[in-house]
């Protein structure tokens, strides 16, 4: 018995430490089929009502259709701003670059709650309504940081011999970077997006702040968990972690079958 | 537009070619002419600025003064990828993206040629390599890496063909057989081989030609032959093999001989063979060209007496022998193993006897 035990120490350990993660994600699945009514508390029962109908809730698809509208302009417009900086800090010596590396630390270690508030601060000190567009701002302000970073390292990780031996092989300069510099640095461009888009999307302390009567998919959650969180909001919440899972797992099994292949 | 850079052939000039780096000068007033369809070697120490040199006519460079030509076409400032220069680079960086056939390809597409399919599988075949022209870089052996590498240049036909060490991360086996295969490939297409190596073997065995490189500048340029059997500086004689050397003050010169003095004997070589002005030199004598006998029984013409044998090491092909001379210096004796050796031990004393046209006088070098 104490053998056994001993021997299958670190896969009780793996077994625990995964069912503690996803003992929220679980029971947020769960309480997506539960027959709620008003409040999504107390188990009442199972139903498909609430899948068959994820916009039944008040609102609820509005703000669901603000997040994604926001998460992905944001993640648009930052990560094109992000990569171009990082390819500045990553390849070129300029004055004040080192300075640069170091403020673009600041926002990711700014309180959120500081950032938010001196965000407000400033829009309306500078007469600005606050809403959609005060939103993208701020998302795109705090993104930034996080594609630059990201992006910087995959520059920072490539070979320039292999941009000479482009230049070497009659490829230009417009022709290198985009043969050669870009597909290489392109891995870390899409995480650099990923993480962004999901940083925007979760958002709610400096959306709160800045979003003005636009009720984001986050800021709808912490309104209605006062009256009861309908059940509709355990819907799309397991709804977008089905699908974040289905693209990891399907990236695995194309990279899997890519690396097959050529063998 | 007519490209004249891009389509230049002719030999290869560099003129008072000169690159700093802050106030490190990395090349110094190089003058070099690399005739059309030739193998050179670059030779030479560790940081001598061989590189250096190899990335000035790539364009990957820009020379501090001095210029480039190809045939008539000066090319010093023209860009990288409008040269008729392709380079084989020393960590071969093929495109890890991109599939070994891509890569291959790759110059002949940015030069807008459509129908590669035929060039690239032939230059494959030539490297031996065109069943794997689907697999990636990463999946490749470094020998193969470096023969794609190879190919991916030469599918361009360049005037110029660079390769800067490019054998420098394999095994000795398959060393020597890259040697072989890349000087067949540059006699079967026939371009221009600029091959930099500190390998002095490797240079000898592959090139037609040989500059050898010291601190920025050409010490010495000819054959291998040439280079080895007459060599200028104290550098190039001790770079390219081996060779004994030993202090001496010129004596008589008869015009086509000159006699000089080595610890009180007469030493003599040909005029021609004395590299120096000065009247203290250095006299110079290949291991393999000196006889050893036991003492006293010396026939040679030139023959130093008196020495003691300290150590005898047995290489197969021939037995060297470390004799200590009265003047506390060590001097190497190459004997082959032909059958006919002196029966000489350790502790023997000996007399080393050469011929005068064998020998060569230097600057001392302080
Ligand atoms: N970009 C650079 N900045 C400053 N110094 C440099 C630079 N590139 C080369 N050097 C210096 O120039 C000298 C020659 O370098 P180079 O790379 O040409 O040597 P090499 O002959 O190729 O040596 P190796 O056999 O080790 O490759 C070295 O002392 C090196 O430190
Ligand atoms: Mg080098």
């Amino acid at each position: 018995m104490s053998r056994w035990f001993s021997r299958n120490l670190i896969r009780i350990y793996a077994a625990l430490a995964l069912i503690y993660l996803f003992i929220p994600v679980g029971y947020t699945m769960a309480f997506s089929f539960n027959d709620a009514g008003k409040r999504n508390i107390n188990w009442q029962g199972f139903t498909l009502d609430n899948w068959k109908n994820p916009c039944g809730a008040p609102d609820i698809c509005v703000a669901l259709g603000n997040s994604l509208k926001i998460g992905f302009l944001s993640t648009f417009i930052a990560t094109i701003l992000g990569t171009m900086i990082a390819f500045a800090l990553g390849r070129y010596k300029f004055r004040g670059r080192s300075a640069t590396n170091l403020l673009i630390f600041l926002p990711m270690a700014t309180p959120e709650i500081v950032m938010g508030a001196s965000l407000l601060a400033m829009f309306v000190n500078m007469n600005v309504n606050t809403g959609f567009w005060t939103t993208v701002i701020a998302h795109i302000m705090f993104c930034i940081s996080f594609v630059v970073v990201t992006v910087k390292a995959r520059v920072a990780s490539l070979d320039p011999k292999l941009e000479e031996a482009a230049r070497d092989l009659y490829a230009n300069e417009y022709e290198t970077f985009r043969r050669v510099t870009f597909p290489l640095v392109l891995p870390g461009i899409a995480a650099a997006a990923l993480l962004a888009f999901s940083l925007s999307f979760d958002d709610f302390i400096i959306t709160n702040f800045n979003s003005g009567t636009i009720t984001t998919f986050p800021k709808f959650i912490w309104i209605s968990s006062i009256r009861g969180v309908p059940a509709q909001a355990n819907v799309i919440g397991t709804a977008m972690f089905l699908i974040a899972l289905t693209i990891v797992i399907a990236g695995q099994v194309v990279g899997n079958a890519k690396a097959k292949k050529r063998r | 537009m007519v490209d004249l850079a891009a389509s230049a052939t002719g030999d290869l000039q560099l003129r008072n070619i000169r690159k700093e780096f802050g106030d490190f000068v990395a090349v110094d007033d190089l003058n070099l002419t690399i005739p059309k369809g030739s193998f050179f070697a670059l030779l030479g120490p560790s940081g001598c600025g061989k590189t250096t040199t190899l990335r000035m006519i790539a364009g990957l460079e820009e020379p501090t003064s001095g210029t480039i030509a190809v045939g008539d076409t000066d090319i010093t400032y023209s860009k990288p990828y409008r040269r008729p220069v392709n380079t084989v680079f020393q960590n071969y960086a093929l495109f890890p993206h991109l599939t070994i056939f891509e890569n291959v390809a790759f110059g002949l597409r940015r030069r807008g040629i459509k129908d590669v399919k035929e060039a690239v599988e032939k230059v494959l075949a030539l490297v031996e390599l065109g069943h794997l022209k689907d697999r990636k870089p990463g999946q490749l052996s470094g020998g193969q890496q470096q023969r794609i590498a190879v190919a991916r240049a030469i599918v361009n036909r360049p005037a110029l063909l660079l390769l800067d060490e490019p054998l420098g991360a394999l095994d000795l086996k398959l060393r020597r057989q890259m040697q072989i295969e890349l000087k067949w490939i540059q006699t079967e297409v026939g371009i221009t081989f600029v091959h930099v190596t500190h390998d002095q073997e490797e240079a000898m065995t592959m090139a037609d030609t040989i500059a050898v490189m010291n601190k920025g500048r050409i010490e010495q340029m000819g054959s291998p032959v040439d280079l080895y059997e007459n060599p200028e500086t104290v550098f190039v004689a001790n770079f390219l093999g081996q060779s004994n050397l030993i202090k001496a003050t010129v004596g008589t010169n008869s015009g086509a001989e000159t006699s000089v003095d080595v610890q009180g004997a007469r030493i003599i070589l040909p005029t021609s063979r004395n590299r120096s002005a000065k009247s203290s030199v250095l006299v110079g004598i290949r291991p393999e060209k000196i006889n050893i006998h036991a003492a006293g029984t010396s026939t040679g013409k030139n023959a130093l007496h008196d020495g003691v044998v300290t150590d005898i090491s047995f290489v197969g092909v021939s037995t060297q022998y470390q004799v200590e001379m009265p003047w506390k210096q060590e001097l190497m004796v190459f004997e082959q193993n032909d059958g006919g050796a002196a029966n000489i031990r350790k502790g023997d004393r000996v007399t080393l006897s050469w011929e005068p046209n064998f020998t060569f006088a230097l600057d001392s070098e302080d």
